[in-house]
């Protein structure tokens, strides 16, 4: 059975959505962080399937390079969320607030 | 990797960069002197990439497999980003003292986002655009957030981080919708079918997401929420480096994939997306400045205007308007870096003096000081003898010279508006009592670097030609 390729484009589409959404709605740093990575996880999937169905492999190639620097961007990010959580015992965007938004 | 010998020098001055990383790491490991050594080898180092990049322009070539461009344009921007970090080197030095926050990683970090900005500006292929960007973008983060201890600190670099890789985000996503209609990220590909693309409804979305990221990290106006609070609350040297490499990175990052959207005589587009969004940056940033306090606020602001200047560059769309946006990057640059070196110089241990009314009367304590940074405001305000003034007028021929003359028009307005805030610096240095006692700790190595940069403003302002000719050779 062949799944046709909108599907994955749709499904990556609403995943990558559902990324912006949490990072607008959500006020944990972490889930903000999480939904980020939704965010790039999306957008392998995409990269994912244009490459399977255009049958060049530059597309997985980008892959492996998302998923590196996402693990440098979680490995910075939690560092600077432990930074203020010691500094503030709350990782609450809303609380963390000295400087007006 | 390399055809040939010449290939491999003009790739030089990225080499020299990633080399003089691990020679830095080795010296803040193994000598004990690292804190004298490092922060002069850093400058040193900028200085020297910074140099021969303006020496050989000429030498343009494509390397690495089609990867990267070495030579011309993207030499005259590897020049403006280092030798702007140099500058940022050189005030950081004691400005670290006296936050009393030495970190070895400060300089080292420092290099690696300037790699990355060099890396956006060669970039021929999405790859490498996108590694930069996250090379860059995460050295930011980092240095947002250098000084740990001061809650201020943390809560910019949170939200540095947070919003760009929310950016970043959109980056990816509309790199793969590019890739997805064009079948590849080779930029020359897309560059030659760029007209045949755009009929592509999915190449359109993913250019526009590729753009919305980009407008995150120049800081245009509906995703500039970021910008105060990051310069507000990270170090003033480190602001001065997000505000004008960041900015300058991530233009050349647009000139460099988005080629193509310069190549019509009049717009294209994506002409009335940039057309909305500089209009609302330029007026957003120069009327919600005039209601700041704190000078780097104010600058924040300031910066959000001078990008709505730059994006009429990019709705202009022309080969002009390229020469303009780049001469524009170098003018801000340095007007920029001299603005904040000397924002750092005045400011007192544990953030006094950031108010813009304890700039009163600074021109009877400390006249030099005052007379360096009435120059900057003239330049950021465009003033005509300086820098900013022919920086804004190329961006403005090349708009009106393609047909956006009501975006000129708006360009002007809200150059008049922004001249107040400026100027009300001067006003309150030169014609107010000294309220402040000024405090000022001498530093030489601060002082060579905002006379540096305020003498690239004046040579730029007296001999425009010169630059913009070495730019337009390579267009």
């Amino acid at each position: 059975m062949n799944i046709p390729i909108e599907y994955y484009l749709i499904l990556s589409a609403f995943m990558f959505f559902v990324g912006v959404a949490g990072v607008l709605t959500r006020r944990n740093a972490i889930i903000v962080f999480m939904s980020i990575e939704l965010m790039l996880n999306s957008a392998n999937l995409t990269l994912v399937t244009f490459s399977s169905y255009l049958g060049n492999s530059i597309g997985q190639l980008f892959v492996f390079f998302v998923m590196t620097v996402a693990a440098a961007d979680a490995a910075v990010g939690l560092a600077i969320i432990i930074a203020i959580f010691r500094n503030k015992l709350t990782v609450n965007i809303d609380e963390i607030n000295i400087l007006k938004w | 990797m390399f055809n040939n010998a010449q290939e491999f020098f003009n790739t030089l001055p990225l080499i020299i960069m990633g080399g003089g990383i691990v020679i830095s790491l080795l010296i803040e490991i193994y000598s004990d002197k690292n804190k004298v050594i490092l922060p002069w080898f850093t400058a040193l180092l900028f200085l020297a990439v910074g140099l021969h990049s303006l020496f050989y322009t000429n030498d343009v070539s494509i390397v690495m497999q089609n990867m990267l461009a070495t030579g011309g344009n993207v030499n005259i921007f590897y020049a403006i980003f280092t030798l702007g970090a140099a500058v940022v080197t050189l005030i950081s030095i004691d400005y670290i003292k006296k936050y009393d926050m030495y970190f070895g990683e400060y300089y080292l970090i420092l290099q690696t986002s300037v790699l990355g900005m060099m890396l956006m500006a060669a970039a021929k292929d999405l790859f490498v655009i996108f590694l930069g960007l996250e090379l860059m973008s995460i050295s930011f983060y980092i240095l947002a957030g250098m000084n740990r201890k001061r809650a201020k600190a943390n809560e910019a670099s949170l939200k540095y981080f947070l919003l760009g890789s929310f950016a970043t985000g959109f980056i990816v996503y509309g790199i793969a919708l590019i890739y997805g209609s064009a079948h590849t990220t080779s930029i020359d590909f897309i560059t030659t079918n760029f007209a045949g693309l755009t009929s592509n409804l999915l190449f359109v979305a993913g250019v526009l997401l590729f753009l919305i990221g980009f407008s995150f990290k120049i800081a245009a106006f509906p995703f500039h929420m970021w910008v105060p609070d990051v310069y507000e609350g990270s170090s003033t040297t480190v602001a001065a480096l997000f505000s004008t490499g960041g900015k300058s990175a991530a233009f050349s990052a647009i000139i460099a994939s988005l080629f193509a959207l310069f190549n019509g005589p009049s717009g294209n587009v994506f002409t009335p997306y940039f057309a909305v969004i500089s209009v609302l940056s330029m007026f957003y940033g120069s009327i919600v400045a005039i209601a700041q306090v704190n000078i780097k606020r104010m600058l924040a602001y300031s910066s959000i205007s001078h990008a709505g200047y730059l994006i009429i560059g990019l709705a202009a769309g022309n080969h002009d308007a390229i020469a303009g946006v780049m001469f524009y990057l170098g003018a801000y640059t340095f007007m920029n870096l001299g603005a904040f070196g000397i924002v750092s110089l005045v400011e007192g241990k544990n953030e006094t003096n950031l108010d813009i009314n304890s700039y009163a009367g600074l021109a009877s304590k400390k006249p030099f000081l005052a007379a360096l940074l009435s120059i900057l405001m003239f330049s950021l305000a465009g003033v005509p003898p300086f820098a900013g003034f022919f920086g804004k007028y190329y961006i403005f021929i090349a708009a009106i010279e393609s047909k956006l003359t009501w975006l000129a028009i708006l360009g002007v307005i809200s150059s008049a508006i922004s001249a107040y805030f400026y100027i009300r610096i001067v006003v309150l240095m030169y014609f107010k009592p000294a309220t402040n006692d000024f405090q000022i700790e001498t530093s030489n190595s601060a002082m060579l670097g905002i006379i540096t940069s305020v003498i690239i403003v004046i040579l730029l302002g007296i001999f425009p030609g010169s630059f913009l000719d070495l730019i337009t050779r390579f267009i």
